[in-house]
């Protein structure tokens, strides 16, 4: 038993964290923020040549050819940056869809790109407001041809390539979709957190190849491995926060003191602090279930994303509120934070979607320990 | 990251459970961590006679050295032992203060002869040991007590009050501190002691709990004298060792938790209806289920990150102080949570409400564990100071004599 990440893991870690420090410091993410620009092309690229999209991908297809443990501290590392790119998208959910389910072709035609950047990938899943992950499903397919309306597409208006969730005689399938093709209309969404873009796609008869080695658990199995890998973005984000918030309120005095030598703050902090190790507990038991490929993925994913996503949000809040006036400025960036919380819970199905699954999950493994 | 035993760990686990398997029950329901009842002769009993049992086996007290009668084992072997342990009924344990906080305490600062006077009969249960700190005016401010010490010759000579002992009325021995010079500040005044609580001039009172249990007591010291040869460390370092104590105390209480049984609720929902409906179907029922189980599997497993650490040869810090605050709050607040699913009848006791007992009674102990062992406000500062490196609490006795620090309003 060792429920920690090695050496090696750490290194790969700080190596990120060194390269982000360079390329992506909080004013890149206010740069996308503030322009029409959808992402940070430059770091889309430069993280590409730092091995990270392809982290998971195997060396003969680009990719770095690690683990999801390395993946997941790639993760934390993106997400303490608040990095405006679609990382995510692409490579939690786009990426790991070809690699379980994609054939040889498919994958030859995809994984060298998605390695390098040249292409992003993005999941085409839910399709009106109010829809959480896994409800009925509209969109359809027939004689390869697909069509229907997703809503909201995380980076759809600039992925290149989107695993779509359709439904083809009556049944619920992943099928991959070239964006350049015709059929495909897209527009962009106004953004809660206008550091990373929203779209909707519109298809009417694009073709489509169908992801043949997904079944009809494939989509639940792939929400489960990217809420664990951005539970580590959103721990990422946590901590920064949380760093920053320590900071700030160490330095700032009112009343003679610091404002931390108040219990009302400290007491606060502290209780953060705990929401935050009892995320990053759940996370590192998911991860450690994620890269063994666990029977207990299913329940760890729920009390990561969970956990991460509270941990997060909770924390942002309490930013903005112990910087005082100056946290509820737009030129203060506790707002970078306090969005992007909000975005990464509402990506894969909000906490209380995942609340219920747990408790499903949980009485489904009870059911069967009482049946054997 | 691995989270399956090594081959080693396998076999040790195997062990630890065939063992068990030949020498105890297996569990069938959950227990609440502080039990309501009294320390009966009938239950010190059955708790000495289940840890003879294991001591002859070497499942006694087993991170401790062989020479002492532990069994040398790792903190690892260790976390096995226990999860193992805890699939199995075993009696209420009376013996939670002395293996979890006085051994420790006295093998990091006791002499040799002083170990080997006092462990081996810990670790075989023959004695019972129970911590003399806490007094009516210095509890979160543990440095603030007055109990009083005066050197006589070889002895000491011991005049106060302690409270709160929790176990006084069934033990052999008590570490205790108590303060030896009050012209100094206070933390600098402190020495500690091992008192043996048949002392003449010692007198224990219980004190009835909320939930009519008699845990803890209130012990009174007249004259009591101990020898020189009784005191753990030097002359004015009971401060130092009274953390060691401590920094135990939360680890063996936090790792106690008992949150496992958060998860029953999700069998416990299963047989209640709210309006008619079962509560499994009510999506609050359920949501705030979820938020339980990710807070005790989160406790979990971060035992689990804690233990990595120590296997490391890393000293858990200030950290381990969260499993209680955390722990402690999330079992008061699931067991209000299913007394309250039981609707109406939720205010009834007894064969009345039978499903309702074990949550109940948690629900009535809970409160004191809040508060043992430093409550969650202190808890709280401790993790902003030494975690998050945030600045102390003012304070008004920092740099006084204790004699000159304020203990009460000012007299009008
Ligand atoms: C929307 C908005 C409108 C405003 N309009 C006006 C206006 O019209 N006129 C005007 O004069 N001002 C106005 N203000 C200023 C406002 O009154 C101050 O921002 C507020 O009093 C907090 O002061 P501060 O920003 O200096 O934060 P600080 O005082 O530095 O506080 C920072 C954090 O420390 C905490 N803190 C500080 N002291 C203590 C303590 N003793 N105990 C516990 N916690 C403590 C605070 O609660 C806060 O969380 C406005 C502010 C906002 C956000
Ligand atoms: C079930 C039980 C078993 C116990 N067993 C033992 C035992 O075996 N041996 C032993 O020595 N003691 C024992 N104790 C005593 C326990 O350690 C003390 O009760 C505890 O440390 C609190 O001290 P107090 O009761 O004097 O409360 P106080 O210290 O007076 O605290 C009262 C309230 O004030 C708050 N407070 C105090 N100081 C601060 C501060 N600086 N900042 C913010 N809030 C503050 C506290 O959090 C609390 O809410 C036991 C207690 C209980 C309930």
């Amino acid at each position: 038993m060792n429920f920690d990440f090695s050496d090696d893991q750490k290194l790969l870690q700080q190596t990120a964290r060194d390269y982000l420090a360079a390329h992506s410091p909080l004013s890149t993410c206010r740069e996308i923020l503030e322009s029409d620009a959808p992402y940070a092309a430059a770091l889309w690229k430069g993280a590409a040549e730092m091995g990270w999209q392809g982290a998971v991908i195997p060396e003969e297809f680009g990719g770095a050819g690690f683990g999801h443990l390395e993946l997941a501290m790639i993760a934390y590392e993106v997400g303490r940056a608040l990095a405006p790119i679609p990382f995510g998208p692409s490579v939690f959910v786009a990426t790991e869809a070809i690699l379980r389910h994609g054939s040889a072709a498919q994958k030859s035609a995809w994984l060298p790109k998605l390695a390098n950047g040249s292409a992003i990938g993005t999941f085409a899943f839910t399709e009106k407001p109010g829809q959480n992950a896994a409800e009925a499903i509209a969109a359809s397919v027939k004689d390869g041809k697909l069509s229907g309306v997703k809503l909201p597409v995380a980076d759809g208006d600039v992925a290149n390539l989107a695993v779509v969730a359709a439904k083809e005689n009556g049944e619920t399938g992943l099928y991959l979709v070239d964006l350049a093709g015709s059929g495909i209309e897209r527009k962009t969404l106004e953004s809660f957190d206008p550091s990373r873009s929203q779209a909707t796609i519109r298809f009417d008869g694009a073709r489509c190849e169908k992801l043949a080695g997904a079944d009809a658990n494939a989509i639940a199995r792939l929400l489960d491995r990217a809420a664990v890998l951005t539970a580590f973005e959103q721990i990422g984000g946590a901590d920064r926060a949380l760093e920053i918030t320590r900071a700030f309120i160490v330095g700032r005095y009112a009343f003679g003191k610091p404002i931390a030598a108040n219990q009302a703050i400290k007491h606060r902090m502290a209780d953060l602090w705990c929401e935050i190790e009892i995320a990053r507990s759940n996370a590192y038991y998911a991860a450690w279930a994620l890269a063994n490929e666990d029977a207990e993925l299913p329940v760890a994913a729920c009390l990561a994303r969970i956990a991460a996503a509270d941990a997060f949000e909770k924390t942002t809040i309490e930013m903005i509120e112990f910087h005082g006036g100056v946290g509820y400025t737009w030129e203060y960036d506790c707002h970078l934070f306090y969005r992007r919380a909000k975005q990464l819970a509402g990506l894969l199905g909000t906490p209380k979607y995942w609340k219920n699954l747990l408790i499903d999950r949980l009485s489904t493994k009870k059911g069967a320990a009482q049946a054997a | 990251m691995d989270f399956n035993d090594t081959p080693e760990e396998a076999a040790f686990r195997a062990e630890a459970r065939a063992w068990l398997e030949k020498n105890a029950r297996p569990r069938t329901s959950m227990t609440p961590t502080i039990s309501g009842e009294d320390l009966t002769a009938e239950i010190v009993k059955q708790s000495q006679a289940w840890q003879k049992k294991k001591a002859e086996s070497g499942w006694a007290c087993i991170t401790w050295p062989k020479e002492y009668g532990g069994r040398g084992a790792t903190p690892i072997q260790n976390a096995i032992w226990g999860q193992e342990q805890a699939n199995f009924e075993t009696p209420p344990d009376v013996f939670s203060i002395g293996i979890g906080m006085c051994g420790p305490t006295i093998l990091t600062h006791g002499t040799p002869e002083q170990k080997k006077r006092w462990i081996p009969k810990l670790i075989t249960g023959e004695e019972i040991w129970c911590q003399l700190f806490s007094e009516p005016s210095a509890g979160s401010d543990l440095a603030g007590l007055r109990t009083t010490a005066v050197k006589q010759g070889d002895e000491w000579v011991v005049n106060g009050q302690k409270i709160w002992t929790s176990g006084a009325q069934i033990c052999e021995w008590g570490i205790l501190v108590v303060r030896t010079d009050p012209a100094v500040a206070k933390h600098a005044g402190l020495t500690f002691f091992v008192v043996n609580m048949h002392s003449p001039g010692i007198e224990i009172r219980p004190i009835t709990q909320i939930n009519r249990g008699q845990g803890f007591n209130e012990v009174f010291f007249t004259d009591v004298r101990i020898p020189d040869d009784q005191r753990i460390s030097a002359v004015g370092n009971g401060w130092a060792v009274s953390i060691t104590t401590l920094m135990n105390e939360r680890m063996s209480i936090g790792s106690g938790m008992g949150v496992g049984a958060i998860e029953d609720l999700v069998g416990f929902m299963d047989g209640i209806e709210i309006d008619g409906r079962p509560a499994s179907e009510d999506r609050q029922v359920r949501e705030r289920i979820a938020e339980f189980v990710v807070k005790a599997r989160g406790l979990k497993y971060t035992s689990l990150r804690t233990l990595s650490a120590l296997s490391q040869g890393k000293t858990p810090g200030p950290e381990a102080s969260m499993s209680k605050l955390v722990g402690a709050v999330l079992q008061q607040h699931a067991a209000s949570f299913a007394m309250e699913m039981a609707g109406t009848s939720s205010a009834l006791r007894g064969e009345a409400a039978p499903a309702q007992a074990a949550w109940q009674e948690r629900y009535l102990s809970l409160p004191g564990l809040r508060i043992a062992g430093g409550t969650d406000e202190i808890l709280r500062n401790i993790i902003a100071e030494r975690v998050l490196g945030l600045p102390p609490d003012a304070r008004a006795d920092k740099g006084l004599a204790f004699k000159d620090v304020p203990t009460g309003p000012p007299k009008a």
